[in-house]
């Protein structure tokens, strides 16, 4: 035996492990239902492989692992699937993940399986692919997934061994029945380990209140050919923590933020050494585990070896639990266990105890004091921290700073919590403090992953802006081309014919405009200044008169010839309308200008009156033009009703008939006396005409509709038409609420029926044939 | 005489030689950008919504190193402004309600069967988080999404909800522990007096 040495800290708190060890451990009754969570270990929830409904059997693999930190899961026994679903689990939240429920046949039948013959001539990576596929993952509490452990041999120089037998928590015996029952089970399961990572030195960390076991342990290690020392370690909370044990055993501590195998050591647990020999000798998934049932409000307290997801409840009968006295269920030991609402939480990989304790057993936190600083916490903490430091910096949130006084090295293992007088929870503190953290360092994340992908899409889209701009100078260069080499060819052809460029004739005109009454200008502030030579200024206003008046007349004489063609060749309704718009822009531009000087009573009245009586009689020649071309189109397609109708364009018309209407009986109400009389049958026309074309629409709709309903309707064109609608019924509603002026809520209220009965109308026909 | 000489000429020598090296250094080891905008725009929560009034969260990062308020960042709430405080060494304000309230995180789900394939979210979606094509059922890539509900908007058809986040044991979090009333033996009476006065 070695020398053992010490770790900081650490508490005795009273043991109550003899209840359970009275008898031997039992086999559980086969409950009827089983719940297995897709996650019961550290890393990724395993992918179920099985279907609701279908017959699965003892030891068949249900759930495949997903990456490589995750553990497969097998069926306990054998029977149909139930459901895959939410269900409670054992987590300290008590919210409910993902399980397979199993439902038991009773016949418990076992899936083919076959032991491996010889290890040690399979390849390392075999075996250890082979402990992965029994879904093994470590079961003193972490639920590290075991195969990935024992690929530490591949990176790291592994020196030791420590089998970690310590069991140190109150009431759980789990371990020392395993190592009092099964000894030679642990032994061949050290041999596999340490045929895969080939440590020159093994050891059995185990307390000195397992004196049973460790005698058995002695007999079974006698005339082993293995290295393996029993160390018995003293009775102290915590040990059985992986970096106490191999402070404990080495003296050695793992610094942190590292592993142990960064300093050659791998611990593994008592009951995943006979997990492996299971897989290996016996090539069985784990699919039972052994659970120490006790506490004060069961009648037999024992160890069971139950199958994963047997429900809590189950356990809990087969130990004759007294329901009255049953006051708190716990998960795990009573330092760092967790405690259940729900006792059809199962049994998974990790579930080393359930303890039922009565009120007297574990009674309700007393309220919380005031810290009174007295530093016990501190003297009894294993991980050498400063307990009351993390708690005032996570009770202030000041995470930062419980983060520079290493909070992530607290174990967690509640030795500070039970020693404090004032009863503070203190690692409630911290484990709240590691996950306001843990979540803050999660949302950075997302915050950087979002920023990468907003930045790659704006350089994305930089790219097509300037893809988009590079083709359109590339065709705006090819116009150019194209043009000055039309251009040459005009110029070649018809030099005789002056190129007659409206538009160039239009600049000169405007140009000589600008000039002439910058010259007025100039003149009429001579004038009022009574300086400067006022003759020489009138004789360039004269000039500049002259220039404008030819270059409007060279543009007249362009111009004119092209008018009166236009209507005459296509009717192009659309530049027609234009010209139109424009005449009436310059006519009330003109008005305008008009009203001004009258107002001002300046000079050149007359001229003006005279511009806008010919502007006047444009407007109206180009009015008059469009709606000839108008007319004559409205009757082209008045004439044509059996050719498809254009829904498109029919709509668009009643809508531009509406915005007409409208802007006609706005203005109207500007408008008095004969003028208004004039309006108003204007006014009654467009309203004609607006019914009318209402009415074509609605007619055309409903024509499409029946179409439809009569020709294996298109139901995905209705459900779109019907959610358009919907949508349209929404927004109106929503304009609706926003305005207050009567009128218009009286016209939206007026389109808001009409979206309804249209919504309704369609929903109708899509329920018709929805089901069809 | 000489001795003054000769320290003013080393001293004029010295100044000279430091000053052509620290205005090599300067060229040679200048620094691109501007770093507490880097530094500032790590701190915002990329969530580019707009929310602030700036396009984005870097544009909104560039205006507070020009001296803009730290508290217009609704999604990023009070911690954003406790850490964008600490970095600038401002005091921290309370959220600016003008730019919304801090509300649980929340991603976009299409109801997929009422989607028309407009395209119109995918185009509003800053961070590319919309999968779909044009008449093409789209849906939302839930891991990506911000929560910035920019999409919701342009959808012609109100198919898109912003539901909050579920709570799962891969995102639950410890609750911090119940605040206790700190009371002396002796002060009981007088604490239950205190009690009954704040509620």
């Amino acid at each position: 035996m070695g020398k053992v040495f010490a770790f900081h800290g650490g508490i005795h708190p009273p043991e109550n492990k003899k209840q359970s060890t009275r008898t031997p451990i039992r086999k559980a009754p086969l409950p009827k239902l089983l719940y297995l969570p897709l996650q019961q270990h550290i890393g990724m929830a395993a992918s179920p492989l099985v279907n609701i409904g279908d017959r699965v059997l003892k030891g068949q693999m249900i759930a495949e692992p997903v990456g490589r930190i995750s553990a497969s899961l097998h069926a306990p026994t054998s029977g149909i699937i139930r459901s895959i679903g939410p269900h409670p689990v054992p987590h300290a939240s008590g919210l409910e993940s993902d399980c397979i429920v199993i439902e038991s046949d009773g016949q418990d039948e076992w899936i083919e399986h076959q032991s491996i013959e010889d290890y040690t001539k399979l390849e390392p990576g075999t075996l250890i692919e082979h402990i992965r596929r029994c879904g093994i993952a470590g079961m003193g509490g972490a639920g590290f997934p075991t195969d990935v452990k024992l690929h530490l041999g591949d990176d790291h120089i592994v020196n030791t061994l420590i089998i970690n037998a310590a069991e140190c928590e109150p009431y759980i015996t789990a371990d020392d029945m395993l190592m009092r029952e099964r000894a030679h089970e642990i032994l061949g399961g050290i041999r596999i380990i340490s045929h895969l990572l080939k440590p020159s030195h093994i050891m059995i960390g185990i307390e000195d209140n397992k004196s049973h076991a460790i005698h058995t342990l002695e007999q079974v290690l006698k005339g082993c050919e293995l290295n393996i020392d029993i160390r018995v370690v003293p009775t102290k909370y915590p040990s059985g923590g992986e970096r106490q044990l191999i402070k404990l055993l080495t003296d050695i501590e793992v610094p942190s933020g590292r592993i142990p195998a960064d300093i050659g050591i791998v611990c593994q647990n008592i009951g995943t050494t006979t997990a492996i020999y299971r897989a290996v000798h016996h090539g069985e998934p784990l699919i039972s585990r052994v659970v120490t049932v006790t506490g004060d409000a069961v009648a037999q307290p024992q160890n069971l070896e139950a199958l994963i997801g047997t429900p809590f409840a189950d356990l809990l009968d087969a130990a004759n639990v007294y329901e009255n006295k049953l006051y708190r269920l716990v998960m795990g030991g009573p330092m760092m266990g967790v405690t259940v609402e729900h006792d059809q939480i199962p049994v998974i990989k990790t579930t080393n105890c359930i303890i039922a304790a009565t009120i007297d057993e574990m009674p309700p936190a007393p309220p919380e004091q005031a810290c009174i600083r007295c530093g016990m916490c501190e003297q009894v903490c294993p991980a050498e921290l400063l307990p009351q430091q993390l708690y005032w910096f996570s009770k202030g949130r000041e995470f930062d700073k419980a983060r520079h006084h290493n909070l992530f090295d607290c174990i967690e293992c509640g030795a500070c919590a039970y020693v404090c007088p004032s009863s503070i929870p203190l690692v409630q503190y911290y484990r709240f403090a590691k996950s306001e953290i843990r979540t803050e360092e999660a949302e950075q994340r997302k915050a950087d992953h979002a920023r990468q992908r907003f930045e790659a899409r704006q350089a994305r889209l930089e790219r097509e802006e300037a893809e988009k701009e590079a083709r359109r100078k590339a065709r705006a260069e090819e116009a150019a081309r194209a043009q000055q080499a039309r251009k040459n060819n005009e110029n070649a052809a018809a030099t005789a014919e002056p190129a007659q460029d409206i538009s160039a004739l239009k600049t000169a005109a405007a140009v000589a405009r600008t000039k002439l009454k910058k010259a007025q200008k100039a003149l009429d502030a001579a004038r009022e200044s009574g300086e400067g030579d006022i003759s020489a200024l009138e004789a360039a206003v004269q000039a500049a008169q002259t220039s404008a008046d030819q270059a409007q007349k060279a543009l007249d004489s362009a111009d004119k010839p092209s008018a009166p063609t236009a209507p005459a060749a296509g009717a192009d309704i659309k530049q027609l309308k234009t010209a139109a718009a424009v005449a009436r822009t310059k006519l009330k531009k003109a008005r305008d200008a008009l009203k001004n000087a009258e107002d001002k009573g300046l000079d050149g009245l007359d001229k003006l009156r005279a511009t806008l009586s010919t502007l006047e009689q444009k407007a109206e020649e180009a009015d008059k033009a469009f709606k000839d071309a108008e007319n004559a189109a409205s009757s082209s397609t008045e004439a044509t009703p059996a050719a498809p109708v254009d829904m498109k364009a029919l709509k668009q018309q009643v809508s531009i008939m509406r915005t007409k209407l409208k802007k006609a009986e706005a203005a109207l109400e500007g408008l008095e006396g004969d003028e208004r009389s004039q309006a108003e049958q204007a006014l009654e026309e467009l309203r004609q005409r607006h019914a009318e074309a209402d009415q074509a629409f609605k007619a055309a709709e409903q024509a499409q509709i029946d179409a439809a309903a009569a020709q294996g309707v298109d139901l995905k064109q209705l459900k779109i038409d019907a959610a358009m609608a919907r949508a349209a019924v929404t927004k109106l509603e929503r304009a609706l609420a926003k305005t207050e002026e009567e009128q218009e809520r009286a016209s939206l209220e007026a389109e808001l029926v009409t979206a309804r009965d249209k919504a309704e109308q369609l929903n109708k026909t899509l329920q018709q044939h929805e089901p069809a | 005489m000489t001795t003054v000489i000769t320290a003013i000429l080393i001293l004029f020598g010295l100044a000279v030689v430091f000053g052509i090296i620290l205005g090599y250094a300067s060229i040679r080891f200048r620094v691109e950008g501007n770093p507490i905008v880097d530094q500032i725009d790590a701190l915002l929560p990329q969530t580019q919504c707009g929310q602030c009034g700036y396009p984005g969260c870097r544009p909104y990062a560039e205006a507070i190193s020009n001296g803009d308020a730290i508290n217009k960042c609704p999604p990023g709430g009070q911690s954003t402004i406790e850490a964008l405080a600490d970095l600038l060494d401002v005091e921290a304000i309370p959220l600016d309600a003008e730019h919304g309230e801090e509300q649980a995180k929340t991603v976009a789900f299409i109801r997929e069967d009422e989607c028309i394939g407009c395209t119109k979210c995918i185009q509003a979606c800053p961070v590319d988080a919309i999968l779909g094509a044009a008449k093409q059922m789209h849906t939302v890539i839930s891991s990506e999404c911000t929560g910035c509900d920019l999409c919701v908007e342009p959808c012609p058809v109100d198919c898109i909800d912003m539901i909050p986040v579920e709570t799962t044991i891969a995102n639950w979090k410890w609750p911090a522990p119940a605040e206790s009333r700190n009371l002396i033996a002796t002060d009981r009476g007088r604490g239950e007096l205190q009690q009954q006065e704040a509620h």
